[in-house]
C-alpha cells in the first residue's frame, strides 16, 4: 500500500491507511531517530517501522562520551539509551544509507539494497570534522571524538598516560575533553584560534571567564593561535605539533575538536534541499526540495535539520543540541502521522549544557545573535552568574554558570521578547550588572528589521505564537 | 536498567545524588554525573531518585537489553536484530 | 469582595480539615489581590514562575512597611536569631545554604542520608514494636512526632533528652508562621520573641560544647567546617542550627500524618502498599502533591513591579504562594482531586521549587517512605477512629494534631 502524496490527501482515508499499515523509514538510529520511533508508536502508528543506522550499536547517548567515558567511570559501550516504550522496529544497523529516490520513495543502502517508504524521517546527524590534512589525521595518536568507538579508543590512550594531550579547538567539546584530562591529572594544552575558549558560542566576555577557569585548573591554554601541522615519527606516531606562532609542542596525543560536519552527502542529487549546512525543513519538520517547495512525505529532525524559528527572525537554525534532537523528533513524528490541522510547529527554545572543570554551564536562546551582554545576577569573578544577551532591544539569550535555577525565568523573557537591558531589579544584582557591555562575538550577526514574534502561555498545552506586525 | 538524564531539565536539585549516590554524583555545585546503567542491586535507590526528581528529568527503562521489541526480519536484509545485523557495511 | 475575604477563609480554622474547595474558588483568579491583604497566587504555572523569578525576594526587609504589618511577626529585628537562609536572598542565601549543605549532602557528603536508611528503619521498627498489646494509638504522638525528632536530634547532634525544652519553643515559633489576622499580635509577638531568645541561647551553648568536643554530627561539622566559603559566624550558626532543628521535624510530622490519613481514606492503596512496600516511593510524592505539609509560602515580595496573569504586583507587596492549591490545579494535573500513587509527571510543589526548595527534602522523603511502608505492613486492619481528625491551628504548616487509629494487632517486625 502507499499513502497518497500531498498534504491534502487525508480526506480520502489515506492517512488512516498510513497510520494502520504504512511503511515509515527512519534514517539515523541515534537519539532523534529513536525518540521519533517511540513517538510514532505512541501516536498509534501500527505499520512497519525501519531504523537504518551506519553505526552497529543500538542508539546510545553521546554526552557522557566526553565526560564519564574519558574519565573511565563508564564504559563506552554502556551508554545505550533507555527506551520510553517498545517500538517493534526492523533495525538495519551497521548499514549506511547511500542514496534517496524521492520520486520512487526508496532509500538506497550501502550494498545496493533499496528500502521503500511511505514516510521518511531523516535524522542522520553530524560527524566530527576531521583534521584537514589526511596524512596527518592518520597519524597514530590523532583522534576525533564523536562515536562510542572514538571514545573507547581515546579513553584507552588517556589511561595509558600520554606525556601531554593537545586539544585542537576550545569549543565545548574541546573544553570538556581538556577538563577530563585535567581530572585525570594529565598535562593538557588547548589551542584555540579565537581569543578565548567558548568564544564562538558565548562571546568574548564569557570566553574570558572560561579562559580563567581553564588556567585555574592547570590547562596550558593558547589562544589566537592555530595548529599548522602535526608531525609523526618514522613509525607514524604523533610526536610534535607546530603552531602558527612558530612554536612547537612535544605531544603524543592530539584530539581534533573543530566542530562537526552534517551527514548529508548521501542526499546529493536526490533533489532534496540538503547541503553542508544541513537539510532545510519547515517548522513542521517537512523537508524542502531544491526548488524550495516543501515535501509532505520527507521529514527531518535532530542535528542535521535546519529549521526556521519565528522567535529568531525566521532564521534557519541548525542546532547540535541534545534537547533539540528530542523535541524535534517528537514534533516530526507527530506530524508524520497527523492530518494538517493537527500538525504542530517545532518551537523549541534552543538550550544546551556543558559540564567542565566542575562548573555547570547552561544556555537558552541564541547567544550568537546577542549584541550586548548584561550580568544580571552573580559575578563573573566568582564564576557563578547569569548573563543575559540583548539583540535589538530585546532579550535573545541567557547563559548561567552554576545558576541554572534562574534559567527558566530568562527563557520566558526570550519567549516574550522582553526588553533589553532588563530594567528590573533582581536578587543578587552586583556591580557587574549595572550596565550592558558588548557581548563581543567574533562575527556579530547582521541586524534585521522585522515584526515581533512572541510565545505566550505558561502551560505547554496552551503555548501559542503571537505575531505583532512591525510598528512605524 | 538503562537510564538517561535530560540535563536541559536538570536544575541541580541533587535529590538523585542524595538518594542514589552509587549512580548519581554532583561534580561541583550543580553539574550532575551519572552512570547510564544500573544493575538490580541499585534498583531501589534508582527508583527513589526517579520519583524524587523535581523536574522529571530521569528516564529509566526496564526493557531487557537485547531489543526484544524488534520485529522479525523480512528476509531482505538479514536478521532484524540490530545487535547482530549482518547487512552490508557492518562494522 | 469584602476586606481580606480569602485571607480570613484560609486562616479560618473551619476550613482546616478541607481547604481544597476554597483553593478551587481561589484559582478562578490566579493572582488575587485580597483587598487590603496580600496577593494570593493559587495556580500552578504562576506559582512555579514566581518561585523561579529573580525579581521576587524572600527577604522580609524588602516588604513595604504597610504590607509587612500583614505578615508574620517572625524574625523581625532580633539580634539573638538573625534571619536564616530561608529568609535571605542570594548571594547570602547561596553562601549559607552551601555551607549548611557541606556536612549534609552532595557534593561534599553525598552518602550521609543514603547511609541513614538502616538507622531510620530501626527507629521506625522500634516505634511500631511499641504498639504491641494496644488496639489504638495516636499516630501523631506515638509515631509521627517521635520518629523525625529522634532523627533530627541524632543527625544534628542535639540531645534527645532536651526534646521537652525545644518542643515548646518550636511550637511557639511555628505557630507564628500562622498568619492569623485575628490573633492578638502583640501577645503572640512577645511569646515568639521569648521562645526565639531561649532557643538561640540553647543552640549557642550547644555550639560551644561542640566547639570544645566535636562529634560526628552535623553541628560539629558546621562549627569546625572550613570549606571554600569559610566558616559561619556564630550568629549564622545559631540561626542555621535552629532552622534545621525546627524544619527538620515539624513538617515531617505532618507529611507522615497526612500520608497515613490519606491511606486510611484509600484502603485500596493501603492494601497495595501492604503488599508491595516499593509503592511507598511514588506514593510519598503523591502525598506531597495531594496533602502537602507546607500549604503556602506567605512571605515573598517583589523587588520591582511584576506583571503576572493580568495583574501587576507592586514592589514591596506581600505575596503568598499557595502551593497546595497549585498542586490541585487541573491545568497542570489531570483529575487533581484524585489521590493516585501511579500518577506520572508528578512535579508537585510540595517542597517548593527554585533556590529555596526544601533543604531536607531527601531526608523527609526517606523518612516518610519508610514510615508509611512499615505502618502499612505491620498494622492489622488499621482504621480511622475520627474523620476528620482534629487539626492543628496552623494554616501554613497544616496537619492533624491527633490521628487516632484503631487496629486489630501488630504483625511481627522484620528480622534484623
Amino acid at each position: 500500500m502507499s499513502a497518497e502524496r500531498g498534504g491534502g490527501g487525508e480526506g480520502d482515508g489515506s492517512l488512516e491507511r498510513l497510520r494502520r499499515d504504512g511503511r515509515i523509514v527512519i534514517v539515523g538510529a541515534s537519539l532523534a531517530g529513536l525518540r521519533a520511533a517511540e513517538t510514532l508508536r505512541e501516536q498509534g502508528f501500527t505499520g512497519s517501522l525501519t531504523l537504518i543506522g551506519d553505526e552497529p550499536e543500538p542508539p546510545y547517548d553521546r554526552p557522557p562520551l566526553s565526560k564519564q567515558v574519558l574519565l573511565g567511570t563508564v564504559d563506552a559501550d554502556r551508554t545505550t539509551l533507555p527506551r520510553r516504550r517498545a517500538i517493534g522496529a526492523r533495525w538495519r544497523l551497521g548499514t549506511a544509507a547511500t542514496g534517496l529516490d524521492l520520486a520512487a520513495r526508496r532509500v538506497r543502502l550501502a550494498g545496493g539494497e533499496e528500502v521503500p517508504y511511505d514516510r521518511l524521517l531523516i535524522a542522520t546527524g553530524v560527524r566530527a570534522r576531521p583534521w584537514p590534512h589526511p596524512a596527518e589525521a592518520d597519524l597514530d595518536g590523532v583522534f576525533t571524538l564523536r562515536t562510542g568507538r572514538d571514545a573507547a579508543r581515546l579513553r584507552r590512550r588517556l589511561a595509558a598516560g600520554p606525556r601531554r594531550v593537545l586539544v585542537i579547538g576550545g569549543g565545548f567539546m574541546g573544553s570538556e575533553i581538556a577538563s577530563a584530562c585535567r581530572e585525570l591529572g594529565l598535562p593538557v594544552t588547548v589551542v584555540e584560534r579565537g581569543p578565548a575558549p567558548l568564544v564562538g558560542a558565548l562571546g568574548g566576555v564569557i570566553g574570558q571567564v572560561a579562559a580563567e577557569l581553564q588556567r585555574a585548573h592547570g590547562v596550558d591554554l593558547r589562544c589566537s593561535v592555530m595548529v599548522t601541522g602535526l608531525e609523526g615519527d618514522a613509525a607514524g606516531r604523533l610526536r610534535r605539533a607546530h603552531l602558527s606562532d612558530g612554536t612547537a609542542l612535544e605531544v603524543d596525543l592530539a584530539v581534533v575538536a573543530l566542530g562537526a560536519v552534517r551527514n548529508t552527502e548521501w542526499l546529493a542529487g536526490s533533489g532534496l534541499g540538503a547541503g553542508p549546512r544541513g537539510v532545510a525543513c519547515d517548522a513542521g519538520c517537512r523537508a524542502f526540495d531544491v526548488r524550495g517547495l516543501v515535501t509532505d512525505d520527507v521529514f527531518v529532525a535532530g542535528d542535521v535539520a535546519r529549521t526556521p524559528h519565528p522567535l529568531f527572525g525566521y532564521q534557519f537554525l541548525s542546532l547540535e543540541h541534545w534537547g533539540n534532537a528530542v523535541a524535534q523528533a517528537e514534533v516530526a513524528a507527530h506530524n508524520m502521522v497527523s492530518p494538517g490541522p493537527d500538525r504542530r510547529p517545532h518551537l523549541w527554545i534552543p538550550a544546551f549544557w556543558s559540564a567542565q572543570f566542575g562548573v555547570n554551564i547552561k544556555s537558552v536562546g541564541v547567544p550568537t545573535m546577542g549584541e550586548e551582554l548584561l550580568i544580571a545576577q552573580g559575578s563573573l569573578a566568582e564564576r557563578s552568574f547569569t548573563g543575559v544577551y540583548g539583540y535589538q532591544g530585546r532579550v535573545i539569550a541567557a547563559v548561567t554558570f552554576d545558576q541554572t535555577n534562574w534559567l527558566d525565568f530568562y527563557r520566558r523573557q526570550i519567549e516574550t521578547a522582553a526588553p533589553f537591558p532588563p530594567v528590573c531589579r533582581t536578587v543578587d544584582r552586583r556591580p557587574d550588572g549595572l550596565r550592558p557591555v558588548p557581548a563581543d562575538f567574533p562575527d556579530p550577526s547582521l541586524p534585521t528589521h522585522g515584526p515581533t514574534v512572541t510565545l505566550s502561555g505558561y502551560s505547554p498545552t496552551d503555548r501559542r505564537i503571537v505575531f505583532t506586525p512591525a510598528r512605524g | 536498567m538503562r537510564l538517561v538524564v535530560d540535563l536541559n531539565r536538570c536544575q541541580g536539585y541533587a535529590q538523585c545524588a542524595f538518594l542514589a549516590p552509587d549512580v548519581f554524583t554532583l561534580h561541583g555545585h550543580e553539574a550532575l554525573r551519572y552512570t547510564p546503567y544500573a544493575d538490580d542491586s541499585r534498583r531501589e535507590q534508582v527508583a527513589r531518585a526517579v520519583a524524587a526528581c523535581p523536574v522529571g528529568a530521569i528516564l529509566l527503562d526496564d526493557l531487557p537489553e537485547n531489543l526484544p521489541d524488534d520485529v522479525a526480519g523480512d528476509g531482505a536484509g538479514g536478521p532484524a536484530d540490530g545487535l547482530h545485523a549482518a547487512g552490508p557495511g557492518v562494522g | 469582595m469584602t476586606h481580606g475575604t480569602f485571607l480570613r477563609k484560609i486562616t479560618d480554622y473551619a476550613h482546616r480539615a478541607d481547604p481544597y474547595p476554597l483553593y478551587a474558588e481561589l484559582r478562578k483568579t490566579p493572582v488575587l489581590r485580597d483587598d487590603i491583604g496580600p496577593y494570593l497566587v493559587s495556580t500552578y504555572w504562576e506559582i512555579h514562575g514566581l518561585l523561579h523569578d529573580p525579581r521576587l525576594s524572600s527577604d522580609p526587609r524588602n516588604l513595604d512597611p504597610e504590607a509587612a504589618g500583614l505578615v508574620v511577626a517572625e524574625e523581625e529585628d532580633d539580634p539573638s536569631l538573625p534571619p536564616s537562609f530561608l529568609r535571605l536572598d542570594p548571594p547570602e542565601h547561596d553562601r549559607l545554604r552551601r555551607m549548611a549543605m557541606y556536612p549534609f549532602g552532595p557534593p561534599h557528603t553525598p552518602r550521609r542520608i543514603h547511609d541513614m536508611r538502616g538507622e531510620l528503619a530501626r527507629i521506625v521498627t522500634g516505634l511500631v514494636d511499641g504498639f504491641e498489646g494496644r488496639d489504638q494509638i495516636d499516630l501523631v504522638d506515638d509515631f509521627a512526632y517521635p520518629f523525625p525528632v529522634t532523627v533530627i536530634c541524632r543527625l544534628l547532634g542535639v540531645p534527645r533528652a532536651d526534646e521537652p525544652l525545644f518542643h515548646a519553643w518550636a511550637d511557639t515559633i511555628v505557630s507564628s508562621a500562622d498568619p492569623d489576622p485575628d490573633a492578638d499580635a502583640a501577645e503572640r509577638r512577645g511569646a515568639v520573641r521569648r521562645a526565639r531568645t531561649e532557643l538561640a541561647m540553647y543552640m549557642s551553648e550547644l555550639i560551644e560544647e561542640r566547639r570544645r568536643a566535636p562529634g560526628e554530627d552535623m553541628l560539629s561539622s558546621l562549627v569546625h567546617g572550613d570549606g571554600p566559603d569559610g566558616r559561619m559566624a556564630h550568629s549564622e550558626l545559631v540561626s542555621t542550627a535552629a532552622l534545621l532543628l525546627i524544619a527538620g521535624h515539624e513538617t515531617t510530622v505532618n507529611l507522615i500524618t497526612n500520608g497515613m490519613l490519606t491511606l486510611l481514606r484509600h484502603p485500596d492503596v493501603l492494601k497495595r502498599l501492604h503488599d508491595d512496600p516499593r509503592l511507598a516511593v511514588p506514593l510519598v510524592e503523591e502525598v506531597l502533591r495531594y496533602e502537602p505539609p507546607v500549604q503556602l509560602l506567605p512571605q515573598r515580595t517583589p523587588l520591582t513591579d511584576i506583571d503576572i496573569a493580568g495583574v501587576t504586583i507592586p514592589k514591596g507587596a506581600s505575596v503568598w504562594l499557595i502551593l497546595a492549591s497549585g498542586n490541585r490545579d487541573p491545568r497542570r494535573f489531570p483529575d487533581p482531586d484524585r489521590f493516585d500513587p501511579d500518577r506520572r509527571d508528578n512535579q508537585h510543589l510540595g517542597f517548593g521549587s527554585g533556590i529555596h526548595i526544601c533543604f531536607g527534602a531527601p531526608l523527609a522523603r526517606l523518612e516518610a517512605q519508610l514510615a508509611l511502608a512499615e505502618l502499612a505492613r505491620r498494622l492489622e486492619n488499621p482504621r480511622l477512629l475520627e474523620d476528620p481528625p482534629p487539626y492543628r491551628r496552623n494554616a501554613v504548616l497544616r496537619g492533624p494534631r491527633h490521628l487516632p487509629i484503631g487496629f486489630d494487632g501488630v504483625r511481627a517486625g522484620r528480622e534484623p
